[in-house]
């Protein structure tokens, strides 16, 4: 296992540097210039190719090319070409949200999606499952948005019971903290619960039909332990998988739900600098966002065998 | 056990009674804070955070008359040449260092070396020196007219007055550090680009006794704390504003206005005398057709102001047809060149087009597709240039393109433009030494490139000027002059109102084009 890891984490390497290369060449390329946006609508011609040249951006792409990438070996992803603040310290301000917001969809999702696919799967094909799975499937059918402005409609605007937008740390309190999450975790959390839902419910009746469920139950096992314990457990290989994908998902940024929320998680930082073409956070975000996905990739990869003791690496 | 529990929440409730006592102002403004050198941009959010932060010599008021702000007093020589003038006592930047006028002289270098009016001024400079700590002369080749409006002006690059070591960084770069000497102490540590700036208190702030009126005045910080929080959505700012999660939200979308109207707290209210923006179609100058003045005169035939103002306004308390270049309700509007503006009628500016030696080639139009002004006032101009029967090449893109295309000088084919629509503050557009576009400078002017040193002759008999009446007279020729050149299509002028929680906040100071938070106070 521990060699499996080794190999897998130095495999990363490769692809980090493929996507520093098309994420800088990709950039480059598209149109846009960040001198002509700081200069403003009042600057002449001139005044945006002075401000380019200090910017560094006059000179030949494979040597700002070069420059970035030897800053980057040494843990530098440079600074900001708007706000002059380093990369680093503008995600840093962005994790925190990013996190809460994650875990709290997570909690949202699951906790509803896992009961619901197994029930779903338990009563196939009768009433129960098809509301269920109505419901999964309006939940994932609805956009975002729409959820979220008739949540901020209602819960906010109408019945006052909860801010319209925001995020507050956790050193702002308990309750403002978990004020702020509830909408946007519920308005997020519907589609992944969809999602998972309708996973759990197909991976949950392909277990069901298998011989050693019939015979725990010709045992007389409790309806309940046959389904958690048996069913579940050999049913969630694919229901893990989906929820890591959500998991690095959520982390590269929910842009929608961040956006009506306003909610400064690393989506809307992401998307912020693409519109401003400021290169150096658009860079050090796809790197990370990059690095994230190898990393849960490899975590969900490792937990199969934990949960699946056939899975050998 | 209880009164550990006890203890555990009176101190978890510590921070929030201390916040309760602060005042705090939370604004959404029509941009976020991502610059903090408002030298460095022209950008107008970059310049409401310079408003804050740092002072100035001198402030436009509500009838861009300049007033003195960090000047005491001051002197003008009989020949209108030497310019003396004094500081005012007790003023600190935040740091708690005095402000000299060694700070002062190397503010207004930077200044002018890079802004477009102070460019104009510094022109005239010939000499820039301290007397003493407080006192310093300005020494001018001829007598120039606007050098107190020009170190007034609130819109685009204030003359910001910072540290001297600051003021020293290169004008092509931007400041490190933020500090000025103005109301409010920007919070650097609190700063989240793209999500929030905070500014403090200046509690060693001397302000003027006067009555504030619009950039002029005193500067009274009237709560403990600004925040000016950046929504992107304006749907959800609105949301925030009617549920009070935020007091003050600079530049509501039109389509929301009768909403926030009915809120309950919530007013509107018009920015100042002046209509806030003004709206300009660009044609591009150097290539074919509109190399042709011919071409660009046509062009007036496609422009009917109300379907415009119509289509990005709707509602016309909020809107006024003016058919000049300087802005109507401004001191120098006039109606020279006025008649250039035709009735709308696209066969003949079809005919014309023809006449200048247009044959259907493709006239490329850059089409912002993601501006609540622009982009609306991009689809009008292309529906009429479609019904006139000219064929456009539509370039969709986000504004953040349009910028970067509009300053390439290559022809519409190798990735140039023809024509592109941008829009312009109304006090600026109201003076034409201020009112950038307005110019003909060719190379060294604004996208689009106009080139007649007719027009930049008055411009500058204009600025040298010393009565009002002749300002005026010379105000018509030029505007006669720019409008037979085609610096530009006006397509109206618009004033966007902004909303504020009165339940909550008082004490907003009027201010056209640029909102001004000191003065606002918490009930």
């Amino acid at each position: 296992m521990t060699a499996y890891i080794i190999r897998r984490l130095f495999a990363t390497l490769p692809v980090m540097a493929v996507v520093a290369l098309f994420v800088f060449f990709l950039l480059r390329l598209a149109p846009g210039d960040p001198a002509a946006i700081i200069a403003g609508d009042d600057a002449t011609t001139e005044a945006i190719e002075a401000v380019r040249m200090k910017l560094g951006l006059d000179r030949p792409l494979v040597e700002q090319f070069v420059v970035w990438v030897w800053a980057l070996l040494q843990g530098d992803l440079g600074v900001s070409i708007f706000s002059n603040l380093p990369v680093t310290r503008l995600m840093a301000q962005r994790v925190e949200p990013t996190i809460a917001l994650t875990l709290s969809t997570l909690v949202v999702a699951v906790s509803l999606a896992i009961p619901i696919g197994v029930v779903a799967a338990w009563k196939a094909r009768k009433l129960v499952d098809r509301v269920v799975m109505g419901f999964a499937v309006l939940g994932f059918a609805m956009p975002v948005f729409v959820l979220a402005y008739v949540l901020i409609y209602f819960f906010a605007v109408q019945w006052q019971l909860l801010p319209v937008q925001g995020y507050q740390p956790m050193s702002a309190g308990l309750w403002p903290f978990v004020e702020s999450l509830i909408l946007p975790s519920v308005a997020l959390g519907v589609t992944y619960m969809a999602l998972i839902a309708r996973i759990t419910r197909a991976s949950m009746l392909e277990v069901l039909q298998q011989d050693y469920i019939r015979t725990a139950n010709a045992k007389g096992l409790a309806t309940d332990r046959v389904l958690l314990l048996h069913a579940l457990k050999n049913a969630s290989v694919p229901i893990v998988t989906v929820i890591g994908i959500g998991i690095a998902l959520l982390i590269s940024g929910v842009v929608i739900t961040e956006t009506v929320f306003n909610i400064p998680g690393l989506g809307r930082l992401t998307v912020d600098a693409v519109l401003k073409r400021d290169y150096p956070i658009v860079q050090g975000l796809i790197l990370v966002f990059a690095g994230v996905k190898v990393v849960v990739n490899l975590i969900i990869d490792i937990s199969y065998a934990f949960l699946d003791p056939r899975i050998r690496y | 056990m209880i009164f550990r529990v006890m203890a555990g929440l009176a101190a978890l409730a510590l921070p929030f009674s201390a916040m309760a006592q602060e005042k705090v102002l939370k604004a959404v403004m029509h941009a976020d804070v991502r610059v903090i050198d408002p030298i460095w941009t022209t950008q107008t959010i970059a310049n409401i955070h310079g408003a804050l932060v740092y002072d100035t010599l001198f402030g436009n008021d509500a009838n861009q008359k300049p007033q003195p702000q960090m000047v005491g007093k001051y002197e003008i020589s009989p020949d209108r040449m030497t310019y003396t003038f004094t500081l005012r006592d007790g003023l600190k930047f935040h740091d708690g260092s005095p402000v000299t006028t060694k700070d002062v002289i190397a503010s207004l270098k930077r200044w002018g070396a890079k802004d477009g009016v102070g460019q104009r001024l510094m022109g005239f400079v010939t000499k820039l020196e301290p007397v003493d700590d407080k006192t310093f002369t300005m020494v001018l080749r001829e007598p120039y007219g606007m050098v107190l409006e020009s170190l007034g002006k609130s819109q685009s690059s204030i003359a910001a007055i910072m540290r001297e070591k600051d003021a020293q960084t290169d004008p092509q770069q931007q400041v490190k550090e933020s500090v000025g000497s103005g109301p409010y102490i920007f919070a650097k540590d609190q700063w989240v680009p793209g999500s929030k700036a905070v500014y403090l208190k200046n509690k060693d702030y001397v302000a003027r006794t006067e009555a504030p009126s619009s950039f002029a005045g005193g500067k009274i910080p009237g709560v403990d704390r600004i925040e000016l929080v950046w929504i992107s959505d304006p749907q959800t700012a609105m949301s925030a504003l009617v549920n009070g999660e935020i007091d003050f939200y600079e530049q509501p979308p039109n389509d929301f206005l009768p909403l926030l109207a009915k809120a309950r707290g919530v007013k509107l209210m018009k920015t100042g005398t002046i209509d806030s923006t003004q709206g300009m179609i660009r044609l591009n100058h150097l290539h074919p057709p509109f190399n042709n003045v011919k071409a660009r005169q046509a062009m007036y035939y496609l422009i009917n102001q109300e379907d415009f103002l119509r289509a990005i306004v709707g509602d016309p308390k909020y809107y006024r047809v003016c058919p000049g270049l300087l802005t109507c309700g401004g001191p120098y509007e006039n109606d020279g060149g006025t008649a250039f503006m035709k009735e709308y009628n696209p066969k003949k500016a079809l005919q014309l087009l023809k006449e200048a030696g247009y044959n259907g080639e493709p006239i490329t139009i850059l089409a912002a597709t993601d501006h609540n002004t622009i982009t609306p006032a991009t689809q009008v101009l292309i529906q009429a240039m479609r019904e006139a029967g000219i064929n456009v090449d539509v370039q969709s893109m986000d504004w953040g393109s349009v910028v970067s295309r509009r300053a390439k000088k290559e022809p519409p084919a190798q990735g140039g433009w023809n024509i592109f629509v941008t829009t312009s503050g109304g006090v600026g557009s109201s003076n034409p030494v201020l009112h950038t576009w307005i110019g003909a400078a060719c190379d060294k002017g604004l996208f689009g490139w106009p080139c007649d040193p007719e027009v930049e002759k008055l411009r500058n008999a204009f600025g040298m000027a010393s009565t009002e009446e002749e300002r005026k007279k010379i105000a018509k020729e030029l505007q006669t002059k720019a409008m037979e050149t085609v610096v530009f299509l006006p397509f109206g002028q618009w004033d966007t109102p902004l909303a504020y929680r009165a339940d909550r906040i008082d004490g907003i100071v009027p201010n056209t084009g640029l909102a001004v938070l000191w003065g606002i106070t918490k009930k």
